[in-house]
């Protein structure tokens, strides 16, 4: 990776020249690994060995920049296991991929939902954003909201329980 | 004054990409990551990183003050924001004004410009360019009014928005209210700005875009590209120059393009993206950044467009470099996103253990892939982008279909397959599609899908 195309296709050029059918390079800093073809043609597997040369300054004064917070942060909510299965029958809304749960249509906006609230399968509680995708939440069972366990723009694991549903 | 050290405020491939030619140049780089993107492939390759925020985007690569400060800190003397984050954010091009610091863009006021939709409109029809019947709308009731006005269907567009986001198409009346709610949702939260405007839907319209470049006074044109292959507005596959376009149409293009970034002035690199019906055209937005599909115009062009972008922002005009290329051949990008094509384009983040690319004659890869490589969930999903170029578009193709074979990502799902089945498509070979065909195509590969399934055989 260290090496543009313009290098790799010059370092093709020589080897189309020669009986070998794979190249293999390793420097401290990358690897590549160049392997011709059946039908003669070339693919390429490159990797970067260096370690990332990171600088502490100010400017990474963030409180939780260093760590891992926000996978620490999520743990107590609902992302592995089913406690509030064992809840009184309570039913449970789960967040169907991983991402930032909003509770809001837009920043300020009344959320979508509210504790006490009578929601229906089909009605909609909150959205969750992965790699730049708005995806709704349905709440997918029918009932009272009795308590929301993620807030607002809080970061939510697959299936992590969302909210829990009493049922009507 | 010479940009000696640059600070990329961005990730994934782009930054590699940014990085290949601060090298060829002897720039130094230094990234900004986000704690998630500390021990990433593009972390690696720089020569120095420094952690501007937590994995939160809101709090790293969208934190002006962090980016800035990491550029003092650095002691950078200029920032490249890549596309998308902050790449045309005002405040970035102020801040970096404020500090010192060159920014990689345009002016602080054409970002404005650019990034209000409707005040990009209002430039276009000043300049003389088509733009099609729409307005801006601050109520459902207004909306249907105009809408009214226009005639159904209409996309409704965040004045924030761009690059595709925030838009919908609302076919009539009854389902006019919720899109309404559903794109100032989306745009405040993804632009803190939940405007939106109305404009007559054409429906089977081509996406075409022109490559400018300005440097204040001067403006040239690279040519266009052909994104008319997109799903919910998001490109897949780009190529130039566009195909099956007539003469008249492809110069009246590029001279709007011109005309359009005269009227601003403008200063840096540019795409004026159009929507193009049989022979008439219309303004769309200005893209005041690098465009992911650069790589196309730079094949066909034989330019670095980056290595043009750092001499405009240290002051220089145009270079000859830029102002006497000419166009050669056929290029075709392909953008290899880490969804599950099958699944409705699911996100697919994991960690990738191994990625092969092919290599060659042209052919190009641009990617931060590597065997270790994570893909988090907190950015967008393209992990690489393959770039063929061949004497006409028939050669390009066949390249095309050949280096697709060649391409292996393990570890998370991605849309590869998806190609193989496209490119060999006897209409997209034939080129010149409009934007409706590739979702038309989608829904003619479900149904085979669930043919075989009940047939319980595949095609071999």
């Amino acid at each position: 990776m260290n090496l543009t195309d313009d290098d790799v296709r010059d370092i093709l050029r020589l080897l189309d020249s020669l009986p070998f059918t794979e190249l293999r390079l390793e420097t401290d800093s990358f690897r590549l690994a160049l392997r011709r073809g059946a039908d003669g043609e070339w693919t390429q597997a490159g990797e970067v060995l260096s370690a990332p040369n990171e600088l502490e300054t100010g400017a990474s004064a963030h409180p939780d920049a260093g760590g891992h917070a926000d996978a620490g942060a999520n743990t107590d909510k609902g992302g592995g296991g089913s406690p509030a299965a064992a809840r009184d029958g309570l039913l449970e809304v789960r967040a169907p991929l991983l991402g930032t749960f909003y509770r809001a249509p837009r920043p300020g906006a009344e959320p979508f939902v509210e504790v006490g609230d009578l929601v229906e399968e089909h009605t909609v509680v909150g959205i969750i954003e992965t790699m730049k995708l708005m995806n709704s939440v349905p709440a997918g069972v029918r009932g009272k909201v009795v308590e929301i366990l993620v807030a607002n723009a809080e970061f939510a694991e697959r299936d992590a329980v969302l909210m829990l549903v009493a049922p009507e | 004054m010479m940009v000696r050290r640059l600070l990329i405020a961005n990730r994934g491939e782009i930054a590699v990409r940014i990085m290949r030619t601060c090298r060829r140049l002897g720039v130094e780089t230094v990234l900004a990551v986000s704690a998630a993107d500390r021990d990433s492939p593009p972390a690696r390759l720089a020569d120095r990183t420094v952690v501007i925020g937590p994995a939160d985007p809101a709090r790293s690569y969208l934190d002006v003050d962090a980016v800035v400060g990491a550029a003092r800190a650095t002691g950078a003397d200029a920032i490249h924001p890549g596309y998308g984050f902050l790449a045309e954010n005002p405040r970035l091009a102020a801040a970096c004004a404020a500090a010192g610091v060159v920014f990689v863009g345009p002016t602080e006021t054409q970002l404005a410009a650019a990034g209000d939709k409707l005040a990009a409109r209002g430039h276009a029809v000043a300049a003389g360019l088509p733009v099609l019947p729409g307005g801006e709308v601050r109520d459902v009731r207004a909306a249907r009014r105009l809408a009214d006005e226009i005639g159904w269907p209409v996309l409704v567009k965040a004045v924030g928005g761009g690059g595709g986001r925030g838009m919908k198409k609302v076919g009539g009346p009854a389902e006019l209210a919720d899109t309404i709610e559903l794109a100032m949702a989306e745009a405040g939260a993804a632009f803190a700005d939940p405007r939106v405007y109305l404009e007559r839907f054409v429906p089977a319209g081509r996406h075409v875009e022109v490559q400018i470049a300005g440097d204040g006074e001067r403006v040239v044109q690279l040519g266009e590209r052909d994104c008319s292959i997109q799903r919910r507005y998001q490109k897949l596959v780009e190529e130039a120059p566009a195909p099956c376009l007539g003469d008249a149409v492809r110069a009246g293009l590029h001279a709007a393009a011109v005309a359009f970034g005269r009227r601003l002035r403008y200063r840096g690199l540019g795409t004026v993206e159009f929507l193009v019906d049989g022979d008439a055209f219309y303004f769309l937005e200005l893209n005041a950044r690098i465009q992911v599909e650069h790589p196309v115009t730079e094949a066909v062009y034989g330019v670095d467009l980056v290595a043009e972008q750092l001499a405009i922002a240290e002051g220089r005009p145009l270079r000859p470099e830029l102002t006497a290329a000419t166009p050669a051949g056929h290029a075709i990008e392909c953008r290899i996103n880490a969804e599950d094509w099958t699944h409705g384009f699911r996100p697919s983040p994991g960690t990738v253990t191994a990625a092969v690319f092919p290599a060659g004659d042209g052919v190009r890869v641009d990617t931060h892939l590597q065997p270790g490589a994570r893909v988090p969930p907190h950015y967008d999903s393209l992990l690489a982008k393959l770039i063929v170029h061949g004497a006409d578009r028939a050669a390009a193709l066949e390249r095309l279909r050949g280096a697709l074979t060649r391409c292996r990502i393990d570890g998370v799902s991605t849309n590869l397959p998806m190609y193989a089945e496209l490119t060999r498509h006897p209409e997209f070979a034939a080129g010149g599609v409009d934007t409706a065909w590739f979702p038309g195509f989608l829904g003619f590969l479900g149904f085979l899908g669930d043919r075989q399934g009940d047939e319980g055989g595949g095609r071999g």
